[in-house]
Order: structure tokens, then sequence, then C-alpha cells
């Protein structure tokens, strides 16, 4: 009875302590306001992907991370910070990105991101700034023109193992079969070699397989929307006001649609123009 | 757990059949195989020596995982289409024969070297004498290696899984991501493997009894 009072009070002192020193110190950085912090450093940390070819990718020559969202990033970091603002990149991965937006180490995430429900519990989005969407990579001169016409018997999809993209297919293409391999490295290396008509998942990472891989094309374009968007802390009004204001600056100016043709205008088999703004 | 086997018993089976089929395919014909290459190790012609030599140290020393992935890329590419479940299968097939014979040469050359000079010596040709007198009792000997091939070869048949091949670790990958019970659906899949291996362990024991 006596070693088990003890140990409760040693818990319950422990809490307390824990709760005093939480309250002593200062506001953690998440909580903070963003522009008034990015204002006085006249800098925003942005968390990007550095293996996302057009997207994100480190160049191993002068180690900075190169695509299209590092220069929508700086694009914007200009419009609300004017021409001065600095933006700082720091890499991501998609297990990585939450924890460090959520600890303060970055200000907002650029890192390929599809806005949905269960994210929107966890953190706040910014308007679309990148219509994804799942499309298919086919050999060139294949008779696939879109995800109807694999369905049919004996057609063949390779997806990734555990991608939502794998059980779009099973929704667009219900006879058609999919093979599931571990990684889009050997998703593609399968497609090369035959094992399946079409290679599925959203029409971003596609480009940029199709790019590393003459002869081979995205077709059909996108029959799901996947839009990507900007995420930040959630109770930052100002911010999300802040960013979706630029977005739209930035749409307007035509810059958008520079930037987009600059990474994606010579990928084979993708409309430009259908996702100009 | 046993919501696992109640939501996903169709793949779960269809898994267990896949995996039992390629083992029992990859068994019967790395044992042959196998053993072919044993007796052309130990016969008195060089040029088959060489062969099997060959033949052995190369498949014996390369992952199972690259022979795996030669037939499911390679092969499609120039020579002929097989689907994942086909590659896998040969690939298995050819890796375990590699160490089939090895085993079974060990058998073979455990066999008193007098008993082939006395068989010759009865008017019987070399075949003839390794086939009814020398491999008889060689089996014999290597019944408990070959049980630990047969065994290793049901477990090494999850490489089905990284082409595609719709076999037990396939479906448990898929059923993992789906589900998002990674531990329970991989127990389940752990129990699968168990009804295959055990009896077979057993089955090799029962052997190894009967026949010492």
């Amino acid at each position: 009875m006596k070693k088990l009072f003890r140990l409760v009070s040693v818990i319950v002192s422990s809490l307390a302590l824990l709760l005093v020193l939480t309250a002593c110190g200062s506001k953690p950085l998440a909580e903070q306001n963003v522009v008034t912090r990015a204002k006085q450093s006249n800098t925003i940390t942005w968390g990007v992907k550095a293996d996302t070819k057009l997207f994100g990718l480190m160049d191993v020559r002068n180690s900075q991370i190169k695509g299209f969202e590092v220069d929508m990033a700086k694009a914007l970091t200009k419009q609300i910070l004017g021409p001065k603002g600095k933006a700082d990149f720091v890499q991501v991965t998609s297990s990585t990105r939450m924890p460090l937006l959520k600890n303060g180490n970055i200000d907002a995430i650029m890192a390929t991101m599809t806005i949905t429900p269960e994210r929107l519990k966890q953190v706040d989005f910014s308007r679309s700034y990148f219509d994804a969407g799942q499309s298919l990579l086919v050999k060139e001169g294949s008779p696939i023109k879109s995800v109807k016409d694999l369905n049919h018997k004996g057609a063949t999809v390779l997806g990734v193992v555990g991608s939502n993209s794998v059980q779009n297919v099973a929704k667009f293409a219900p006879k058609a079969r999919v093979l599931q391999l571990s990684d889009y490295a050997q998703a593609m290396t399968a497609l090369k070699s035959g094992q399946g008509e079409a290679l599925t998942t959203d029409n971003g990472i596609l480009a940029g397989m199709s790019v590393e891989n003459p002869g081979y094309v995205l077709t059909g374009g996108a029959f799901t929307k996947e839009p990507y968007g900007i995420a930040i802390n959630k109770d930052q009004p100002q911010f999300k006001h802040d960013l979706n204001h630029a977005l739209t600056k930035v749409e307007r100016s035509g810059q958008y649609n520079r930037i987009l043709k600059k990474w994606f205008g010579n990928v084979p088999g993708m409309n430009v123009k259908e996702m100009e703004r | 757990m046993i919501a696992i086997f109640h939501n996903y018993g169709s793949l779960l089976l269809q898994g267990f059949g896949q995996t039992l089929l390629c083992s029992v395919i990859a068994l019967i014909f790395s044992l042959i195989i196998g053993s072919m290459f044993a007796i052309f190790e130990t016969t008195p012609s060089k040029f088959l020596r060489v062969i099997a030599r060959i033949y052995i140290e190369v498949f014996r020393n390369i992952p199972l995982l690259v022979i795996t992935m030669f037939f499911f890329v390679v092969i499609p590419m120039f020579v002929a289409k097989i689907n994942g479940f086909t590659a896998g299968t040969i690939g298995l097939t050819i890796y375990t024969s590699a160490f089939i014979a090895e085993t079974v040469r060990s058998g073979i050359n455990s066999v008193d070297p007098g008993q082939m000079e006395g068989a010759r010596a009865n008017g019987l040709s070399w075949w003839q004498a390794m086939r009814y007198v020398v491999l008889p009792q060689a089996f014999r000997y290597v019944i408990p290696p070959l049980g630990n091939q047969f065994i290793n070869l049901v477990k090494n048949s999850s490489v089905l899984a990284f082409v595609a091949g719709f076999d037990l670790m396939y479906q448990g990958n898929v059923i993992a991501s789906d589900s998002l019970n990674t531990m329970s659906t991989y127990i389940c899949i752990g129990i699968l493997y168990l009804i295959i291996t055990l009896p077979l362990s057993y089955w090799m024991r029962y052997l190894e009894k009967k026949l010492a």
C-alpha cells in the first residue's frame, strides 16, 4: 500500500513539473504568427522535395534543389515579402514533412502534397497550385488512349503497392488486372519489359518518369482530381490569406504559366494548355 | 487477426494456393535438375564435370532475387512473354537446384567407393551402378539436408511478391497496406507458411526414421 502511494505521488509530481515547465516556456514556434516572423527575418522557410523529378530535385553539381515547386515558392516569397524577400529550402519526404511543419522548422510545405479531408484535420491548405490527378504512362504508339481502353479482360495495369491510384483502377477499369510492385522504379522496369500495358499514378510523377525514359508518354489526361496545395499550420489565417493572395497575383501576371511551361512544356503527352491558369 | 481472415479470406486463399503450387513445381524440378547435375559432377567425363561445376557455382552464388528479376525483366524483353509467377518459379527452381546438386553430390561422395567398384566388377555399366547401387544409398544419407533445402524453398517462394506473382507474401503486402493492420496481417501470413512447412518438416523426419 505504501509502495503504491509512493508510485502515485511520483507520477503526480512529475506531471505537475511538466505542466509548470511547458507553461514557463515561450510560445512554441509553430504557434507564432508566421507573417510577422517572416517579415522580421525577411525569410520564408519552405519544405520541398529533393527527389522528385520536375517538382523538386537536388542538382548534385551545385547542391541546389530545382523544380516547379521551388520556382513557385520563390515567386510566392517575392510576392509576400517584396523583391528582396528570401526563400529558404529544407528537404522533406512524405513522412518527415508533417512533423517538420508542426514543430516549426519549416513555415510551409510545398512537396507534391494532395489536399485531402484527413490532412485538413491536421493542417491548413492554401488554394491548389497544381492540378494533379491520376494518369497513365504507356509506350509510344500504344493503342491505349484513356483509362477506358484498359477496361477489358486481359489488360494489365502496373502500380505501386498501397497507393491510392491502385484502388482507383478498380473503380475506373474494374476488368483490368492490377500488378502491384514495390516502388516506382520497379514498376517502370516492369512496364519496359512488357509485364503490363500501362503504369498509373499522379500525372506529375509520371511526367518525371517520361522525361527520364524517352519512348514512354502520358496518355488520356487526368482521370481523377488530386490537387496539390501548400500546407501550413492551423491558426495562421493571415499567412493563409497572404499565400492565396500571392498565388492569385502570380497566376494573373502570367508568371505561373511561364514556370509551368519551363518544367512541363517538354513532357511528351502532357497537356500544359489544360493546366494553365 | 480473425478480422483479417474474415475480410481478406479469398485473397489469402489465393496466395496460399499460388505459394503451394509454386513450391510443388519448384520442388519437383529442382530435385530432378539438382540430382542430374550432382551425377554430372561425379561422372568420369571431364566435360560434364566442368558444365556442372559452372552451373552450380554461378547459380549458387547469385542472389535469388537477381535470378528472378532476370527472368521477369530481361527474358520478356528478348525471348518470350512470361508473367511474374512463371519467372519466380523458374528462378526458384534454378536457384534451389544448385543447392540440391551440392547436397546430393556430398551424398554420392559419402558412399564408399568400393560400392561403385564392386558393382562395376559385377558387370554393371557405370550408369547402372550409379542408378541401382550408389544413388539409393546416397539419398538415404542426404535426407536431413534435403529437407532443409525443401523448407528453404517454400520460404524463398516469397520472392514471387517482388515480381507480382500473387503469392502469399504479395497478398500480405496488399492486405497490410489496405487494412493498415500490418502486424496481424503478417502474423496471418506467417501461420499460412507454417501450414506448408511444418508438415513438410515432419514428413522429412518420418522418412529419415523409416529409411535410416
